[in-house]
């Protein structure tokens, strides 16, 4: 599976975010995409995962399931984290693996972030950090071979971050590809890096 | 579950817990059917004549006022962004949407409005000749409310817009509601013409209504 994208452009409201843009992540590869504040990350994230129109450029998918749109083989994880306050972690995480896949074994993704002690309790009353691992859950519940993570390390903790990376090296491992924006390491040794709003 | 299945279930959880928009609509049509006749004064064969247009009038406040808040919430908390990329037809996620509201806030109306026919001197048979008319038309105001609701979805505090864009709309649906419940109390037409009638708006409401917040919110997310 290859992930490749040339002479991508994005406009937003009139204004360009980048333009000229070319990348390729291969099988087993994860791409860290960096830059200042405002130079476009979280705009091509989205654009990857069909929620942003492409202003140029084109974008494909080798390996892929050619019934399903890249949105569709990827997990989104953007900068919010999708939970419903008034349903418990475990409706929360339940509802999304039954609405994006199978419903898989969501107990054990629970287990695997960290909150299964607390799967009965409402989502309004977790902490940044739990619902960020909330959200993660539900990368690790439902099989997508694409994973776009928007600045996915933010309110967590160092050992959250270690056990993102562990997801991140199982991900790559089972020959997923990864895309994320960082301002900073992630936690994955091999990455290779995407910068932005740099000259070339 | 399936998607929809699973998708309903948290819809309807989320209208019913606190914080949710399941009682909110029925307890606003209570009051504002409750106040109209302190309004009007204890004329018992004028509000006979009124009452179905008055209950009429409440059920379609009522029924929008928690309609802006069903997508714009998801959009808001970032579910819209995970909806749009599950392997399922955008049109069907907002019928199942739709359907979940109209169960938690259009049905209550409807439960409701013998206990509001007392109120307004109603007769029996009146009472139900407009619950059934409701019945068929609250489903129509859902779903043409779901329209406005997803136009506005990017906007922040679009609630009075989609009162304002929606209601418009809902007139033909109100005259026949209206025109139905008043044949089945005084004639001279009979009740099932403008009754067919309101059955034929509803279902096209329901189809145009789909169709359109989904193509709505496809537009909006760009």
């Amino acid at each position: 599976m290859r992930l490749f994208g040339s002479d991508l452009a994005c406009f937003r409201g009139g204004r360009q975010v980048f333009a000229g843009l070319s990348f390729t992540v291969a099988a087993g590869e994860a791409l860290v995409v960096l830059g200042p504040n405002g130079v476009g990350k979280s705009s091509l994230l989205r654009l990857l995962a069909g929620l942003v129109p492409r202003s140029g450029g084109t974008l494909g998918l080798e390996g892929g399931d050619p019934e399903l749109t890249i949105g569709e083989q990827a997990h989104y994880l953007g900068h919010q984290d999708a939970l419903k306050p008034s349903l418990t972690v475990a409706e929360n995480l339940a509802f999304w693996s039954d609405f994006l896949g199978r419903r898989e074994d969501t107990p054990a993704a629970l287990a695997a972030v960290g909150l299964d002690g607390i799967a009965q309790l409402p989502a309004g009353y977790l902490s940044a950090g739990q619902r960020r691992r909330l959200s993660l859950a539900r990368l690790v519940a439902i099989q997508r071979p694409i994973w776009l993570l928007d600045e996915p390390t933010t309110a967590l903790d160092t050992a959250a971050q270690a056990r993102l990376a562990g997801f991140m090296e199982q991900h790559l491992a089972g020959g997923g590809l990864i895309v994320a924006a960082a301002h900073g390491p992630i936690g994955l040794e091999a990455a290779r890096e995407l910068r932005l709003g740099e000259p070339p | 579950m399936s998607p929809f299945a699973a998708l309903f279930v948290r819809d309807f959880r989320l209208a019913i817990r606190v914080g949710g928009g399941a009682l909110i609509g029925v307890l606003f049509f209570l009051i504002v059917v409750t106040l109209i006749p302190f309004a009007m004064g204890p004329d018992l064969a004028l509000l006979a004549r009124v009452g179905p247009a008055i209950l009429w009038i409440g059920a379609l406040l009522a029924s929008l006022l928690t309609l802006d808040r069903l997508l714009a919430i998801d959009h808001e908390d970032g579910s819209l962004d995970l909806i749009l990329t599950a392997r399922v037809a955008l049109e069907l996620t907002v019928a199942v949407k739709g359907v979940a509201h109209w169960l938690t806030t259009g049905l209550p109306l409807v439960i409701a409005t013998p206990l509001l026919g007392l109120l307004l001197n109603l007769e029996p048979a009146a009472t139900g000749a407009v619950a059934l008319t409701l019945l068929v038309g609250t489903p129509a105001l859902t779903f043409i409310g779901l329209i406005g609701a997803a136009i506005t979805v990017a906007l922040r505090r679009g609630g009075l817009l989609v009162a304002v864009l929606v209601l418009p709309l809902t007139i033909p649906v109100l005259i026949f509601g209206v025109a139905a419940s008043n044949a089945a109390i005084v004639g001279p037409v009979r009740f099932g013409t403008p009754f067919s009638i309101l059955c034929g708006l509803a279902l096209m409401s329901i189809v145009v209504g789909t169709f359109a917040a989904a193509a709505a919110l496809r537009h909006a997310m760009e």
